[in-house]
Order: structure tokens, then C-alpha cells, then sequence
């Protein structure tokens, strides 16, 4: 690789999200409501690049909600994988912190059996990244768990240095989407100090979320104590469980998988869909035992497969900090509360959905207006 | 990492996609349960280890988890006994011989077999615990001498639910397999033993050391169990259970049958008692051996 950094004026951007255009199918976050989405992008003026996380994370073209896995036919009993070509496409502007989703799901999914259809669609993807230097709001933990700054796991990463972005070329596959560009040229060493210095100033905006680092945080939660804590009944009270957090994370991958049939009753589609570790059925067996009945088994599950049991099986935590579990739950758990509580029991005093009464910290949303009405 | 060009041959295939299998015999064992003997298409080997289970696909009904209750040492075809009690096992019990299923599968660990060789065995099975056990008794038939003394508890709420019953009256005949069975609830036929299949378990005459005592029942009897197979003094590695979940997948993907961060469909279904007292959610009550024996 020639360049590993690269700079583009600000008034080539939309020329080159026009280039990507043509590359391959581009989705990037655009405004929808007061709230941010990832989807197509018709026009480059769509493009939302200050946002704070988006409702539904970019796994949504990753690991679809409804993925078609067989097609099948009952007589003659026949089926075939039903999806054999995907196409090329390109996440533009994501953050640090789904990227760290999606190098999650990456690890689950290469896992020995190997699941194809992941393997299909991340072989098509390309991932553009976008480096946060505003903090989005108060139900993010992404200093804590080391997602506020790149880690790899992406082909170009912008950094918006004001007038231009500067951008690191991670993978060939990036660097093809560059170079042969005449407005993207080889980065100075000025504009690498510029990088260094935001850098410096970014590490003195954000800070760690979580009373405890992370280590500890860990530590608390292979207490035997921990399992049992007054925490998981309190939150167990407030769960309505309807399965947004997990609808909304990143790293969930849970699936079911659903029959549809034609109306020839004799042709279809088996179907996987995303199932929720929330749901009441979600591990009910047919002679009706249920093995993870109460709410507070529910959730405590849920903050363990963050927590806990990947960091024992893969050395990674599943949590990457976007704050979307928080942001979006009806009944006020907060991740950074009921992790806080878990360290530390006196703090579950403290809490209770505190947080919502604290002053707005987010900086984007002010800017954009996007939480006028919130 | 693995090697890109077997990744992208692994990426044209599908682990989803089940074999086609034909059913070469069905009967109804009960009046809940049905008896399948299946013919994978090529008349192919399943080449399973007792106590493994398959997926079992209806198109236009689903999947679901089954045990296989054959031994791998019965070739060219295999046996399925199932309840009828969900969605799947419904349509599975409208299906006749000739009829096509499709399978997934073998999945998970069997019973250790190997690690059994030259040990005694107490194999103690509730209701239809039998089912799974069934693959382990007749793999034990089959290779008598490896194994030494092998006794059989069955335990059933009532006569009418027994299972196998002309595979159960020929272990009460062979000398060489001591065979017990008890019923919660008798009927006036009945001239066995009444009771719990936890009362069978203080007759039985064993050297720990030398012992495996394999356990399969409903979640509720495994506690009661475990207890009296402890009082015995059977080391914790070799008490052997099964244990059931929902799946969907087999492939330790899907999240339903997750213990703590153990996948039940890898690394189960079937465990020692060794491995299952660490676990601390997940378990039903009776399974649940935190709050502690």
C-alpha cells in the first residue's frame, strides 16, 4: 500500500459519495424524524454525518431481521440455499462503535460451524468509517469500553479535521476507492499532526462512563454474588420485556427460524428471523418448562452475554458502548446504571433512572436540532 | 483464520439445508408417543454417538430437536420416538411409512462411550428419558464385553406411558442386564414396583469407583436423583445427564439453548455432574444445582 493517509476537501465529499455511488450500493445514516437511520442514499445531500447512533444499528444489511436461508419444495422434496450471490455494497459513516459490532458478530459468525450467509454478505462489504469528536449523548459508554477511537476492523476511516477529513486507508479494499481519484490526494505530515492534536483534545472530552474500568466491571460480574443481586430483580420489576434493547443492539445475533409457505401450499421459504432473549418463549421447550422464566433472569442473560460469557469464550466484550439499549428502553434500564450497580451495590441507591432527570450532554443533537423535541 | 479457499467453499453450501430422509417404519408406541425407523436418502450411515439428536424438518412446519434413541451400531437406518406436543412433533405424528422428513444433523455431544469402556453401568431413565437412553442400551448390547455390570431403572408415571415394551421385557430376560422398573401411579394390571424411580436407586448394588450412572428423565427428577446417586458415592464425573432445551440452529448460533455461555446444542446435550453443578442460571429448579446438594 502506497498511502496510508489521505486527505478530501469538504467540497469534493459529495463528489466522491457520487463516485461510491457508482462503486457499489451506498447506505449511510440520513435524518429521519428527530432520530437518525441507516438506509440507500439517493441523494449525497441525504448524508447525515453528525448523528449520534442510529435507531437500528447497520446490521440490519449484515444480518438481516427476515434472512431467506432455503428455498424449499415438499414434493418432490427438494431444497437449496436460497440466496447465492449478494452484492457489492459500501456502509458509509459508520462510527467506532458499530464497527466494534460488527468485529463481534464477525467472531460469532466464523466460529466453527461457520454460518454462510454472514460469511456471503460481509465477503461484499465495505465498511467507511467516521470518527466521532462531538459526544453524543448520555446513554453512551463508548470511552469506557474503548470504542470512542478506531480499532481496526474497517476498510477507510474519515476524520473530520474541519475544513477537509483526513482519511486512513485500513485494507486494499478501501485503498481502491481512493487512489485513482485526483481529488483525494496523499496526506502531509501537518495534517497528520492536526490528526494527533484532535486526538489530544478528543482524549480530554471523553471520559469513562463506568464508575469502574473495565477490568473490574468484569471482575463484578464472575462474582457469585453478582449472579444473585437485589440489581436483577430491581431491573426484573421494570422490564416490560418487549425486546427493544436487544432489537437494537449491535452485538445480539439470536435468530429463530420460520417456515413460509406459497400459496400452492406446496413451495417456500424457510426464513431466519431475529428472536429476542426478552421474549417469554425465548427458552420454553414444547412441554411447556420454561428455563429462563422471570424478567430478571432475562435481563440479567442479556447484560451476561454483554459482560461475561464472550469475554470468556472470545476475549471480547459485547457491549461496544453505543448507548442504544438505554436510549431506547420504555422502562428506563440503563446500561451504565445497572453495570454501575453491579461494581458497586451502593450505587444501585443512587440510581433508579436517574439519569434521565441529568442535564442533555449531547452535542450533536444540539447542533442539528435533532432533539428538539425529546 | 481459516484458509480463504475453504471459506468460499464453505460459503456455497448451507449448514440449513437438511438431507432427505424416508420413513421405512412408523408406529404408535402409546398413546402420545410414535416410533420411526428412517432411511437417509443413499441409505447413507447417520454415524452418530448415543445420546446425539438431529434436527428434524417438516417444510411448512419447522424444525425441531430429536433424540435418536438407535445405536450406531444399527446400520443403514435409524429410530426416532416422538411426543406428540408441539407444532413440529404434530405433523411428525401425521406421517406414515413412505412418507419424506428432512434431517439435520447428527448435533452435540453423546455420552461418553469410550470413557465408559471396562465401567459398570446404572442407567436410571424417567418417563421418556428412556428415549435417548435407548441409543446408549443398545450400543451397550451390541458391545456387551467392553462394558462390565450394566443395570437398567426405568421409572414411569403410569404402565400405560411404558415405552419399548418388547425391547424392555427382553432385558428382563437376559442375565446379563438387571432391569428395575417402577410406576408413580399403578392400574389394577400392575404387579411391579410403586414408586419414584429414586426408590429403585438405594437397592442397587455398586462400586462407585467402577461405576457410571447415566441419568435422563424431566428436568424435576434429576435433583432427586443425582441426591441418592451422590449418597452412593459415585464420583461427580460420572453421573451422566441429558438435558433438553429449545434449538433452533444445532450450530451454536441461535441463542435458545444457551446455559450461561455454553451452548447446550455443542456442548451438550449431554453433560457430567461435574460440569453441570458450575452452572448457575439457565437451569430449572431440580437441574439446578447451585442452591446445592
Amino acid at each position: 500500500m502506497k498511502v496510508k493517509y489521505a486527505i478530501l476537501e469538504k467540497q469534493d465529499l459529495y463528489r466522491w459519495v457520487e463516485y461510491l455511488k457508482i462503486k457499489a450500493r451506498l447506505y449511510a445514516p440520513k435524518k429521519k424524524e428527530n432520530l437518525f437511520v441507516f438506509g440507500p442514499v439517493k441523494n449525497a445531500d441525504e448524508i447525515c454525518l453528525d448523528y449520534i447512533p442510529t435507531i437500528l444499528p447497520p446490521k440490519k444489511y449484515y444480518f438481516p431481521q427476515k434472512e431467506k436461508l432455503l428455498e424449499f419444495s415438499i414434493k418432490p422434496f427438494k431444497s437449496e440455499k436460497a440466496i447465492k450471490e449478494f452484492e457489492e455494497y459500501i456502509l458509509f459513516g459508520v462510527h467506532t462503535c458499530d464497527i466494534a459490532g460488527i468485529q463481534c458478530l464477525d467472531v460469532v459468525f466464523r466460529e466453527y460451524p461457520e454460518d454462510p450467509n454472514y460469511l456471503n454478505r460481509k465477503e461484499k462489504m465495505t465498511i467507511i468509517g467516521i470518527e466521532c469528536f462531538k459526544y453524543c449523548d448520555k446513554y453512551a459508554n463508548c470511552t469506557s469500553m474503548g470504542n470512542n477511537v478506531p480499532r481496526g476492523g474497517y476498510d477507510l476511516m474519515m476524520v473530520d479535521l474541519g475544513q477537509n477529513f483526513i482519511i486512513h486507508i485500513n485494507s486494499e479494499k478501501g485503498e481502491r476507492l481512493v487512489v485513482e481519484l485526483d481529488y483525494i490526494k496523499e496526506a502531509k505530515p501537518q495534517d497528520l499532526a492536526k490528526l494527533e492534536n484532535f486526538r489530544n483534545e478528543k482524549k480530554k472530552m471523553f471520559r469513562e462512563e463506568l464508575n469502574a474500568p473495565l477490568p473490574e466491571v468484569y471482575k463484578a460480574f464472575s462474582e457469585y454474588e453478582s449472579f444473585h443481586s437485589e440489581v436483577w430483580n430491581d431491573v426484573g420489576r421494570r422490564c416490560v420485556a418487549c425486546g427493544n434493547c436487544t432489537a437494537v443492539c449491535p452485538t445480539c445475533y439470536c435468530f429463530d427460524i420460520v417456515d413460509e409457505l406459497e400459496l400452492t401450499l406446496n413451495d417456500g421459504l424457510r426464513y431466519r428471523i431475529w428472536n429476542y432473549c426478552q421474549m417469554d418463549d425465548f427458552a420454553k421447550v414444547a412441554t411447556g418448562e420454561d428455563f429462563r422464566k422471570g424478567r430478571n433472569s432475562r435481563q440479567r442473560h442479556r447484560y451476561y452475554r454483554k459482560f461475561k460469557y464472550p469475554v470468556d469464550k472470545y476475549n471480547r466484550y459485547f457491549c461496544i458502548g453505543c448507548g442504544r439499549c438505554s436510549r431506547t428502553c420504555m422502562a428506563d434500564i440503563i446500561l451504565i446504571e445497572t453495570v454501575d450497580s453491579i461494581v458497586d451495590p451502593a450505587n444501585a441507591q443512587n440510581y433508579k433512572g436517574l439519569i434521565k432527570n441529568m442535564p442533555e450532554v449531547c452535542q450533536i443533537t444540539q447542533d442539528t436540532g435533532a432533539c428538539d423535541d425529546r | 483464520m481459516i484458509d480463504k479457499a475453504i471459506l468460499l467453499e464453505k460459503m456455497k453450501t448451507s449448514p440449513y439445508k437438511p438431507m432427505k430422509a424416508r420413513i421405512i417404519e412408523a408406529k404408535m408406541v402409546t398413546e402420545n408417543e410414535k416410533f420411526f425407523k428412517i432411511e437417509l436418502e443413499g441409505k447413507i450411515n447417520l454415524s452418530h454417538e448415543p445420546g446425539q439428536f438431529v434436527m428434524v424438518s417438516i417444510f411448512g412446519f419447522g424444525e425441531a430437536p430429536i433424540s435418536v434413541c438407535s445405536s450406531p451400531t444399527d446400520k443403514g437406518f435409524f429410530d426416532l420416538t416422538v411426543r406428540n406436543v408441539g407444532m413440529l412433533t404434530n405433523a411428525l405424528h401425521k406421517l406414515n411409512e413412505g412418507d419424506i422428513v428432512g434431517i439435520r444433523g447428527p448435533f452435540g455431544r453423546g455420552f461418553p462411550v469410550d470413557n465408559m469402556f471396562g465401567y459398570d453401568i446404572v442407567i436410571v431413565a424417567g418417563g421418556l428419558g428412556i428415549v435417548p437412553l435407548r441409543s446408549l442400551i443398545r450400543y451397550i448390547m451390541h458391545n456387551r464385553n467392553d462394558f462390565g455390570d450394566v443395570q437398567i431403572l426405568l421409572g414411569c408415571r403410569t404402565p400405560r406411558e411404558f415405552l419399548f415394551k418388547e425391547e424392555t421385557k427382553e432385558w428382563m430376560r437376559r442375565t446379563e442386564i438387571k432391569f428395575k422398573c417402577t410406576v408413580d401411579r399403578a392400574d389394577p394390571d400392575w404387579k411391579g414396583n410403586v414408586g419414584l424411580v429414586t426408590s429403585l436407586i438405594p437397592g442397587v448394588d455398586i462400586n462407585p469407583v467402577k461405576t457410571y450412572a447415566v441419568v435422563v428423565g424431566p428436568p424435576v427428577m434429576y435433583k432427586f436423583v443425582i441426591l441418592k446417586l451422590l449418597e452412593k458415592a459415585i464420583p461427580d464425573h460420572q453421573i451422566i445427564v441429558s438435558l433438553e432445551r429449545r434449538m433452533r440452529c444445532g450450530l451454536g448460533k441461535c441463542g435458545h439453548c444457551q446455559i450461561e455461555g455454553i451452548y447446550v446444542c455443542q456442548s451438550g446435550p449431554v453433560f457430567n455432574y461435574a460440569q453441570l453443578k458450575d452452572f448457575r442460571g439457565e437451569c430449572h429448579e431440580g437441574e439446578c444445582y447451585e442452591k446445592k446438594i
